[in-house]
């Protein structure tokens, strides 16, 4: 049954994480937890691109929307912590809900400028009502352990506990939808818009819902960066974050959402790495902090051209019977204006 | 669920050859090119109703009006008394019309199973929330689609085809598989695009006899250039050439009209003097 079993994947999932928060020291837990908070916006993002066939290079802008609706929340409403995740995940659905109507009428690079627009536009929202979103400045978003888990736990092993399981749980109702009819829908109206309207899709409907979907995802992951970070800022919203997100679903392999694991994990660990590099061969501060979102656009090149199922094709590949590797998720990076669809659509 | 063998019609209903597809005076632009003329024809039920002409005469335009795809600037159709004019092309299923697509269309990423499953679509009962938390109920509704994929691909002769993907397979075993994926849905009026083009001369009879067997249980449109398969299939012919009805009949009517074979050698004369 697909509830049991993966709840069960989890389940065991989570006993492992819990096991290596007590290992790993407190730095090691903050990137841990930040990783983990990375995994729900990277896995919404390829659910998006490898499954509904639609391409966001502005994801980004979800997770802002999440994070701020989530410092609000705590800020003014001192609500439970459980509470503000789902609410964010809901604020950042109705945001996509919104770009997903503007989605379901664009295509390939439209939907990519349009998406891009919003992550650009976004954060000065934040300079313009100063008086809500802070500015510059930010929000500051602090939560505390429970009482129950004693005076003396630490803050950053709670971070991880609820990273890890707020993702989880995203992931389990991910791969619930992706393994249902829903999924099915999706993958069907990415590979042939007009065979999939024909045997009775709502397209539009079912680009819209994807759409919905994976803001939500963004809007929860969102707010668990907001908490490891313990501050929202526009600046952590820049488009090099957006472009990391998408970096990361297309080196972790489009659709799957293992690879989005991996995927976050690089997006969070090789960034310090990378500009440390940078630093110690002499480059000047200015070259090095562009060196994370140069090194996106090389990778972005390099695995679409030699490694396109991603990390996780790859593995699928070294371990498991020789599986399909479908080809397919790529296509929402290659669609074409909506001009040529139209003239497809007369020869059908 | 009928066995898609026989099915009686409902009590109080018309008798087969009896209209049930009825299009009136339909024109259609694009631009300068007026790619239908005031076209007007009729489909019986329980008969195969063929529609035929040159290159460019203006057929899958017509099937693209009847789905929605094209809006015409006159006409209206009608389908079981029912009026489709503003219909949207997803809406069709719900209405009992499946059409296959001159290209195939299949969904490539999808297993030949999967395919026509998305065809089942319309009967599925559980909706997004039983699919996000993984309800037992939306497993059991998956096996009925899947079960239901599998009887449909076992009428075209496709059923040891299910787990396979479309790219893996021979050109006819995706016309059969397109098929399969109209069928599912248990359509009353099935409009199908070209089914025998790039089959071999040895898989037509098979093909001429599926879709006879079809037109048991719905009132089947075949667009195809086959001739010999047309002339055994249809009941009834139309012959379009540049977006005017031409002639329509009886096969052998058709085929003894002058104005029919003139359009033909019209288009032949003007594809040699083309190469
Ligand atoms: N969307 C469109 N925009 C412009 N012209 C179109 C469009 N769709 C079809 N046409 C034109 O309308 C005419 C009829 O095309 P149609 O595809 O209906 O022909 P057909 O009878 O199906 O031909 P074939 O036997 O080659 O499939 C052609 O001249 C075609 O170029
Ligand atoms: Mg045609």
């Amino acid at each position: 049954m697909t509830m049991l079993r993966h709840v069960a994947i989890a389940v065991a999932c989570g006993a492992l994480l819990l096991l290596l928060s007590y290992r790993l020291d407190l730095y090691r837990d903050l990137q841990f937890a930040e990783v983990a908070a990375e995994v729900g916006a990277v896995a919404g993002l390829t659910v998006l691109i490898g499954i509904s066939g639609q391409i966001s290079i502005g994801h980004g802008a979800f997770m802002a929307i999440g994070s701020y609706a989530a410092a609000l929340l705590l800020l003014h409403q001192h609500w439970n912590i459980g509470y503000v995740i789902v609410a964010s995940g809901l604020v950042a659905a109705a945001a996509g809900g919104i770009m997903g109507i503007a989605a379901a009428r664009l295509r390939g690079p439209y939907l990519a400028g349009a998406t891009l627009m919003l992550a650009v536009a976004l954060p000065s929202l934040a300079d313009k009502y100063q008086s809500v979103f802070g500015g510059d400045q930010g929000l500051s978003v602090s939560i505390t352990p429970p009482a129950a888990l004693g005076a003396t736990f630490p803050l950053q092993r709670w971070f991880v506990w609820l990273s890890c399981a707020a993702t989880l749980v995203l992931l389990v109702l991910l791969a619930n939808l992706v393994r249902s009819r829903i999924g099915r829908s999706w993958r069907a109206v990415r590979d042939d818009e007009i065979a999939a309207s024909l045997a009775g899709l709502n397209v539009a409907r079912l680009q819209i819902l994807a759409f919905v979907v994976s803001a939500a995802c963004a809007g929860v992951s969102g707010t668990l960066y907001a908490m490891v970070t313990t501050i929202v800022t526009p600046d952590a919203f820049t488009l090099t974050l957006s472009i990391g997100l998408l970096t990361a679903a297309v080196l972790g392999g489009l659709g799957s959402l293992l690879g989005a694991v991996w995927g976050a994990a690089i997006l969070v660990l090789a960034p310090p790495f990378l500009q440390d590099f940078a630093t110690s061969h002499g480059f000047s501060s200015a070259v090095s902090s562009n060196v994370p979102i140069a090194a996106y656009g090389v990778v972005l090149i390099v695995v679409m051209l030699v490694f396109p199922a991603g990390i996780q094709g790859g593995l699928r590949r070294l371990l498991g019977p020789a599986a399909p590797v479908a080809a397919a998720p790529f296509s929402a990076l290659r669609r074409h204006a909506p001009a040529r669809e139209e003239k497809e659509e007369g020869t059908v | 669920m009928n066995d898609g063998s026989s099915v009686a019609w409902d009590e109080g209903e018309s008798e087969p050859g009896a209209g049930a597809l009825d299009v009136g005076g339909i024109t259609v632009r694009f631009g300068g090119l007026t790619a239908l003329d005031d076209v007007s024809l009729s489909a019986a039920r329980g008969q195969v109703t063929g529609i035929i002409g040159p290159n460019g005469a203006g057929k899958t335009t017509l099937l693209n009006v009847l789905c929605g795809f094209v809006r015409p600037q006159a006409g209206s159709i009608a389908f079981e008394g029912k009026e489709l004019t503003r219909l949207r092309p997803h809406q069709l299923a719900r209405h009992g019309i499946a059409r296959t697509l001159q290209g195939i269309g299949l969904f490539r990423g999808l297993t030949v199973a999967e395919n026509v499953m998305v065809g089942a679509n319309g009967s599925a009962r559980a909706g997004f929330f039983a699919a996000l938390f993984g309800t037992p109920w939306s497993d059991r509704d998956e096996q009925r689609l899947r079960r239901r994929a599998i009887e449909a691909l076992d009428r075209v002769g496709a059923a040891d085809l299910a787990d396979d993907l479309p790219g893996e397979l021979a050109h006819g075993q995706r016309k059969r598989v397109a098929l399969a994926r109209a069928l599912v849905a248990e359509p009353r009026l099935l409009l199908l695009d070209e089914p025998a083009s790039g089959l071999d001369e040895g898989e037509l009879p098979e093909v001429g006899a599926l879709i006879g067997e079809l037109a048991g249980s719905a009132t089947v449109v075949v667009i195809e250039h086959r001739m010999d398969l047309m002339m055994s299939i249809c009941q009834r012919i139309f012959v379009l050439d540049f977006g005017k009805v031409i002639a329509d009949g009886t096969p052998a009517q058709v085929q003894a009209d002058p104005a029919v074979t003139a359009a033909y050698l019209g288009a032949e004369r003007e594809s040699a003097a083309d190469g």
